[in-house]
């Protein structure tokens, strides 16, 4: 029973903490990706909007939904959400409850990767370098539209032999870069605002449905856990009776077919008893060929009777 | 019997992990083989192509199979595939799901691989360099090449130093928009994957859920069962061994007391556990003849009840039972000679 306490314990407290574990995981590996990844905007007029705008928002989607697949409570969730009535009533409060923590969980990765991506800037001097307004820099303003577009396109490389020694172009650099910062800070500090709001404002709403939300989702996860649990045990049981139960019939098979003395009464003596009844090699050879041909059937009705 | 449930609990929760953690393993092998590798592109017309393409799908698929043997479960699979039907039925559904948890497995390393060349970009750089858009990327105001030539032009992209087209293209424009398509189509390749893993993962419980669990039980019961049998195989052996060899002691001792024309020697009542354990051989010339019949000739993998003892020595019948009779079938009994 002891044992029992212990693992449950574990279990109650380990939930949460692997989850947050995972959590944070992420979104380490999701700035290690990005210092790790080699930026190279094309410079060219339309590819520039798509690989900037597609470099900052498609990998978030992906971290997204790794956040979902590594998280166990989804799975959980959604067994609850799908699972017919039966003999007991969903309460949606809970599923809605376990929804949400998922969804704050696997949501941290993909904004850690907006923002890093903002606060560095390249991605949006990448995708809007051809959208300033050319008149503001010296550079551009006197040139044909068809070849400013084709000069701003490539602004984001610095070694492009028409830029190299462009002062307006570390300008429009400069300026992007600017926006882009800004945007970041401002996306990072309204987010956490808004989690503090949400965790000092919570206990005023709802605590008690809250309480009772976070009890019944814990204990459907540590159900789950349990009820796997015991089917490991019960298939070991079973395995074990279902192996003893051959060896017997198989001994059983042997009398009858030798001639050799009856041991009856050998008892549980030791060896006498490990041996079950196979004592040549002919007949571990013969067991070990009905094993393979002819395993015995998933019954152990007689067994348990006895 | 505890200490063993204890470990097979040990086990069967661990080998989930085990085999999450080879995963993870492979994963980051693969990652670090790719940064380990020396990718020369040949940069000649029909070699990028091979090269390129070879470089992105061969290790990937050499990586799926080392996944697949890697994996302790996939004898278990082929063995309960292939085996006679027996007393016992045979559930595909049970062989589909192990089969399934082990392609889901062996899948991650080759799909790290594949991402991860793409999004480094050379590979692609060096296969497709030959099919840039001339017209669009080029400079338009130099004279046209034929064909071959063009392409042997093109196709020294990737090699910067020996590159001699730069009036045709310049070589960081070609570099960048071939590396551009490569990492779009990477991280396209990631959100397709990571979406069917999704998709997997998610729709299992909301269609087949009764039958997963039945699965999944059956094929940790299968698993169990082997292990559960070869260790019961082991403790048989091992009661066997013993018995045998202690049969062999005894015979070999009333054997030579037999030989020495006086009566087998049996051990003082009071004479304690030791003696009982030197099985009746108390000289240098008996163990050493013992040593050598154990050598010369082992006794025969036939264990006689401990009735028959008295018995041993010669050559003969086993007496007949004294029970009903049975279909009697000739058994020679042959003994160790020395």
């Amino acid at each position: 029973m002891d044992r029992f306490r212990m693992i449950f314990q574990y279990f109650q407290s380990n939930s949460e903490s692997v989850m947050n574990g995972i959590c944070g995981l992420l979104a380490l590996a999701s700035v290690k990706m990005y210092t790790c990844f080699d930026f190279s905007c094309p410079c060219l007029p339309r590819y520039n909007m798509a690989y900037g705008l597609g470099i900052m928002f498609v990998p978030p989607i992906a971290l997204f939904l790794c956040g979902l697949i590594l998280n166990r409570q989804s799975l959980v969730m959604l067994e609850e959400w799908r699972r017919p009535q039966g003999h007991r009533r969903k309460d949606l409060a809970v599923i809605r409850y376990m929804c949400s923590s998922i969804m704050q969980r696997a949501m941290v990765a993909p904004v850690v990767w907006i923002v890093v991506t903002l606060l560095d800037g390249k991605c949006l001097i990448c995708a809007f370098s051809g959208s300033v307004d050319p008149e503001k820099f010296v550079g551009f303003a006197n040139t044909s539209p068809v070849q400013v577009q084709q000069l701003l396109a490539k602004v984001p490389c610095k070694d492009d032999e028409l830029m190299r020694n462009n002062t307006s172009r570390k300008a429009v650099s400069r300026y992007l870069r600017c926006w882009s910062q800004a945007l970041g800070w401002s996306i990072l500090l309204i987010l956490i605002v808004a989690a503090f709001l949400a965790r000092w404002l919570r206990p005023c709403f709802n605590q008690a449905t809250l309480l009772q939300a976070r009890h019944w989702s814990n204990y459907i996860d540590i159900e789950q856990k349990i009820f796997e649990e015991t089917c490991c045990e019960h298939s070991r049981l079973f395995a074990h009776k279902c192996i003893l139960h051959f060896f017997e019939s198989m001994r059983q098979e042997i009398k009858l077919h030798s001639f050799s003395l009856p041991r009856e009464g050998e008892g549980a003596e030791g060896e006498e008893y490990l041996l079950r009844g196979i004592t040549d090699q002919d007949q571990v050879n013969k067991l070990l060929k009905v094993w393979y041909y002819e395993k015995p059937p998933l019954d152990v009705s007689q067994v348990t009777q006895r | 019997m505890d200490k063993f449930r204890m470990i097979f609990q040990f086990l069967q929760s661990n080998q989930e992990s085990f085999m999450n953690g080879i995963c993870g393993i492979m994963a980051l092998a693969s990652a670090q083989m790719y940064s380990a590798f020396d990718f020369n592109c040949p940069c000649l017309p029909r070699y990028n192509l091979a090269y390129g393409l070879g470089i992105l799908l061969v290790p990937p698929f050499i990586l799926f199979l080392l996944g697949f043997v890697l994996n302790n479960n996939v004898s278990m699979l082929a063995e309960e595939w292939r085996r006679p039907r027996g007393q016992r039925g045979k559930d595909p559904a049970v062989l589909r799901y192990m089969f399934c948890s082990m392609a889901q497995r062996a899948m991650i390393a080759p799909v790290v691989w594949v991402s991860v060349t793409l999004l480094d970009g050379k590979c692609i750089t060096c296969a497709f360099c030959t099919s840039v858009p001339v017209e669009t990327l080029g400079n338009t105001s130099h004279p046209g090449l034929s064909q071959g030539d063009m392409k042997r032009v093109l196709a020294r992209i990737p090699c910067k130093e020996i590159y001699d087209g730069q009036e045709l293209i310049a070589n960081e424009v070609a570099v960048r928009y071939l590396r551009c398509i490569s990492q779009a189509l990477g991280w396209c390749f990631v959100l397709l994957m990571t979406t069917l893993a999704f998709l997997v993962r998610s729709l299992r419980p909301c269609f087949t859920q009764a039958a997963f669990l039945k699965s999944r039980y059956w094929s940790h019961y299968i698993d169990i069962e082997r292990k559960l049998f070869d260790e019961t195989c082991a403790e048989h052996a091992r009661s066997f061994a013993k018995v045998c060899i202690q049969q062999f002691f005894e015979g070999m001792s009333t054997d030579l007391a037999a030989a020495r024309c006086h009566p087998p020697r049996k051990a003082p009542a009071d004479a304690g556990e030791a003696a009982e354990k030197l099985l009746g051989i108390t000289d240098q010339g008996t163990m050493n003849t013992a040593l050598k019949s154990w050598h010369r000739c082992k006794p025969p993998l036939h264990l006689h009840p401990p009735a028959l003892h008295s018995s041993n020595g010669w050559a003969g019948e086993q007496q007949p039972p004294a029970h009903p009779p049975v279909p009697r079938r000739e058994m020679a009994a042959y003994y160790s000679r020395v």
